[in-house]
């Protein structure tokens, strides 16, 4: 067991870990940070994605070890600082882009770096950037429309600012 | 007034909160204090005699505190996991029903089958001690294949099924069938195979069981839509634990579609061993371990025969079916290729006699049992496609063809025991070719065709039965369970309502619509209303969620519950107000004495309950708390009409969806944001099973496809945007919210649309049916195949 420091959420965190700790458990266990989810055992469903120094990552593909240092966000860090949900987030319940919840982190996440990749991507874009991320809910049609929304409004606040 | 929040509005969800922001809790989530973790060790083999367990080793193994064999189950005295549904044969005899061990004695069936549970401090620990475990396997070969298992097979999954046959069944009228098909016209036949598949939540199971020292109570937390089936099948046949020393509580629940309906051997360990070991027990399964221990579905081949006069009207249709049960009979699994598959085969039709037989098989896989759909899937699948091919042999419109055999008169009586009380498919149909533009598909091939393409589009009329079902008539069926539903409205002394009910949300979003049902009835705002569901310690003895039932049969039971809370309300109303009972009216959330302008509100009324100073106590209680059971008085029948638009790449076999439009009659709608989810989640589901997933056994009955790397669930970049109407459907009669279900519609409409879109597209070929998945290969297997036919004559 050795001792991991990292920050998580903007706040400094220690926990143990072997060296097969995965991130996911180390999140889920050391963090109490159940937002990030396990939906399968060959890094194909994307419920655990989380970012890992501003890119989205597969928690569990990842070892801690050697993560000394990094910078994590997960789902729990998403809200803004007043507590109002982040645009992501807002546009996935505007926009029905959830039913049962489970794949929700992970397709925040994820679909939140694309917009930083590719801050107004087509459809297709949002199609082929989703396809490590599982839902077996939602038949995507709304996680398309909310990653969509969001985008614009991301667009609408950068012109304001401008 | 509550009217952005009512019946018909598209309310945000109010569970959303939780779940974007990390904050849901499911099972995984909790941890109980002093914790420890369930290992399975499992069946490598898909069937073979246990020779010799050595867990000598794993015993003292780190962390170890306890190895359990399915002798130290029989030594406890458990029962084994139990089956909810009894067929009775076509000689009137029971279906065979062989035990099911909670961990495999003697023998294992399936590869997956637990044989030993090693429980330890850690999660890791646990699987470490299992590797250490010796068994010696004396292998059998295995039943993997229904039609050679039926056909005679001298091996046998279970001694007291030596023909593996779990029931012989048939329904409908034998001889009015084989006298329609002696003077038909034309008759069309098809055999064709509904895939096996995977249901696949993206939650994995989990369970805790947390046995209470100080007071000898259980807790079982688990994963499951229906936690009070849950304790009454493993209180009463499994532990013999009394229901009031039995807690099941399954928290936020990610995603069902059946698999977690059942009651499964897990649940029943970690809540027995939790007792042996003295500690909390977690099992949490991962996702390879899912696809060898979740019950399964589909997984039919069927005969089909079509009979038609010369103008292509339906005289009978004929079907002759083989169910895969697999090892062991799940829950629900008998009834679903009989009661919910035999009783849809009359579909949207007027035909007149209908007669299907069904031999549900034992084999060495996973037991099957209802996914999304169950049983009207493979109905409709049947039915949809031998019509397409009727159609085509007749040289007809695949429109024309159905509007030929549409039933228009209702209630209408079905030659297969339901009676339908209401529908308009004629509408559905009509919506479905006006938002499809099929009247100038012809132009979009043609444009297809320019750019190398093989456009096609394929139809699918619907219907099932939902909302199940009157207990009485089910009980006649074969359940062992009464399948109504209970709500408890609690009024809170300022006016707020709890509403606990019996009904599970897994995605569904109850708490949203339940409350929009609530707010509306009440006049209340909506935010003062709170549904709680999920513990059988709180609320009342109910049969939870699947086959579309929540809303048609646990909102009905919100709705009774309701007007009890109101008809109180009056009686206290009229004493604060000093009017005659018979004079108070409530409207818009208050009671108001009819033609005055005297009034109280509810929370005034709701306050006066609870501190009843001024109050009516000689006549009535204080307290405004009120419980209904509703029981269904038919089944609901949403129907609906599908277009599938397609383009096959001939180069290479690969089907594009372009479109699915869905116009289904789901009658009233509570949420349509809702219902349109719920719509385009079957959709990917069934537009998954026409084209993608395939759940495949070798012949040793190993599974082949036990990952994500080799079952392909649909990805967002394997579906469209859906073009979906539900709106100005036929109200339900019987029920008093007039709503049908809509959670599995998607599931059972989209298949046949897919698979008669693609062989639409490929009319040049020749080509009359291809068996699903739509894959690449077997498309353009197919399509060679067709050239080197056509070549050749
Ligand atoms: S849990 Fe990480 S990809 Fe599935
Ligand atoms: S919302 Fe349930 S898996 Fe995506």
């Amino acid at each position: 067991m050795t001792t991991i420091t990292m920050t998580v959420n903007g706040k400094e965190r220690s926990g143990k870990a072997e060296g097969r700790t995965l991130l996911v458990d180390f999140l889920r266990t050391e963090m109490g940070l159940t937002g990030t989810h396990v939906g399968c055992d060959t890094s194909q469903c994307g419920c655990c994605v989380v970012h890992v120094n501003g890119e989205s990552v597969k928690a569990c593909a990842t070892f801690v070890s050697g993560m000394d240092g990094a910078e994590v966000t997960t789902i729990e860090g998403m809200a803004n600082d007043d507590g109002s949900l982040g645009v992501m987030q807002a546009s996935f319940k505007e926009h029905h882009g959830l039913q049962c919840g489970f794949c929700t982190p992970g397709m925040i996440m994820s679909a939140t770096d694309l917009l930083a990749n590719n801050p107004s991507p087509s459809e297709d874009e949002i199609r082929t950037w989703l396809k490590g991320n599982i839902c077996r809910c939602t038949g995507y049609h709304n996680i398309v429309k909310s990653v969509q929304a969001a985008a614009a409004t991301m667009a609408g606040a950068r012109e304001a600012a401008e | 007034m509550a009217k952005d929040f009512g019946i018909g509005e598209s309310v945000k969800r109010s569970e959303d909160v939780r779940f974007v922001t990390g904050n849901g809790k499911y099972t995984d989530d909790i941890n109980r204090p002093g914790q420890t973790y369930a290992y399975f060790l499992r069946s490598p083999v898909a069937h073979a005699t246990l020779d010799s367990i050595n867990i000598d080793e794993a015993k003292k193994a780190p962390g170890v505190v306890g190895v359990f064999t399915g002798q130290d189950i029989a030594d406890a005295g458990l029962g084994g996991v139990p089956c909810g549904w009894q067929i009775t044969d076509k000689h009137g005899d029971p279906m065979k029903e062989p035990a099911h061990p909670i961990l495999a004695h003697g023998k294992v069936r399936h590869v997956g089958d637990p044989i030993v549970c090693v429980v330890a401090d850690t999660y890791a620990q646990a699987r470490d001690a299992a590797e250490m475990i010796d068994i010696d396997f004396g292998q059998l070969p295995a039943v993997v294949d229904m039609k050679a298992a039926a056909e005679g097979n001298p091996t046998n999954v279970h001694d007291e099924a030596p023909d593996n046959v779990c029931y012989d069944w048939e329904l409908g009228d034998k001889e009015a069938v084989d006298s329609a098909f002696a003077g038909a016209a034309h008759v069309t036949t098809l055999e064709l195979v509904n895939n096996r598949l995977v249901a696949n939540p993206m939650e994995p199971r989990c369970c805790i069981g947390d046995w209470d020292s100080s007071s000898d109570d259980y807790t079982l937390y688990t994963t499951s839509q229906n936690p009070h089936v849950i304790r009454l099948l493993m209180g009463a046949f499994v532990l013999n634990i009394p229901e009031h020393k039995l807690r099941v509580y399954a928290p936020d629940v990610g995603g069902g579609f059946g698999a977690k309906i059942y009651h499964y051997a897990e649940e029943a360990f970690v809540t027995w061993a939790s007792k042996q070991v003295r500690r909390p027990i977690k099992w949490t399964s991962d996702r390879s371990e899912a696809f060898i221990s979740d019950a399964h579905g589909r997984d039919q081949v069927t005969k089909a025969e079509l009979a038609m006069d010369a103008e292509g009207k339906f005289l009978a249709l004929r079907c002759d079916t083989l169910a895969n049960m697999g090892a062991y009979l799940s829950t629900f699994a008998p009834a679903i290729p009989t009661w919910l598959h035999g009783t849809l085969l009359a579909g949207q039709y007027a035909t007149p006699a209908v007669h299907c037989r069904v031999r549900a098989m034992f084999t060495n896989t996973v037991p099957v049992d209802a996914y999304r759909g169950a049983g009207r899937p493979e109905a409709t699948y049947i039915l949809e496609r031998i019509v397409n091919k009727a159609a085509k042999e007749l040289g007809l419109d695949q429109c024309e063809l159905r509007r030929r055999n549409f039933i228009r008169d209702f209630p209408y009586d079905t030659p297969v025991a339901v009676q339908y009380d209401t529908g308009d498919f004629d509408k559905t149909l009509n919506k479905a070719m006006e938002i499809s533009d099929y009247a100038n598909f012809e132009q979009r091939r043609q444009e297809a065709a320019s750019r190398g393409k093989l456009r096609g589009i394929g139809l699918s009329c619907y219907i099932e039965a939902c909302g199940i079902a009157p207990s009485s008539l089910v009980g006649a069926l074969g359940a062992r369970a009464g399948l109504y539903e209970a709500a408890t409205i609690r009024v809170n002394p300022t006016g707020s309502v709890t509403v606990l009910t019996g009904s599970h949300s897994h995605g569904q979003g109850h708490e949203t619509t339940f409350a929009q049902v609530v707010s509306d009835a009440l006049g209340i705002p909506f935010e003062s209303v709170d549904i709680v569901h999920g513990d059988t310690s709180k609320v009342p003895f109910g049969m939870g969620t699947y086959g579309s039932r929540s809303l048609a049969v646990g909102g009905s039971a919100i709705v009774k519950a309701v007007d009890k809370v109101v008809e109180k309300g009056k009686k206290i109303a009229a004493h604060l107000l000093e009017a005659a009972e018979s004079d108070i009216v409530f409207e818009d959330g208050q009671y108001k004495v009819a033609g005055t302008d005297k009034a109280k509100a509810f929370a005034e009324v709701s306050l006066a309950a609870y501190v009843p100073h001024n109050y009516p106590i000689e006549d009535v209680e204080p307290g405004l708390e009120e419980t209904a059971f509703y029981d269904p008085k038919n089944f609901t029948f949403p129907a609906g009409a599908y277009l599938c638009e397609v383009e096959v790449d001939p180069e290479t076999g690969k089907v594009e969806i372009i479109d699915l439009f869905a116009a289904d009659d789901f009658g009233n709608i509570v949420n349509p944001m809702i219902v349109e989810g719920q719509v385009h989640g079957g959709l990917a589901q069934g537009l998954g099973q026409a084209m993608l997933e395939n759940c495949v056994y070798d012949e040793e009955g190993q599974l082949t496809s036990g990952s994500y790397m080799d079952y392909a669930m649909p990805l967002a970049g394997d579906l469209p945007m859906f073009t979906v109407s539900s709106e100005d459907g036929t109200p339900c009669t019987h029920n008093p919210l007039g709503v049908k279900g809509c959670g599995e519609a998607g599931a059972i409409g989209s298949p046949p649309a897919l698979v008669n879109a693609v062989i639409d597209a490929l009319r040049d070929h020749g080509i009359e049916h291809i068996d699903m998945p739509l894959s690449p290969n077997r498309v353009w297997s197919a399509i060679n195949a067709a050239s080197h036919k056509q070549a050749a004559e």
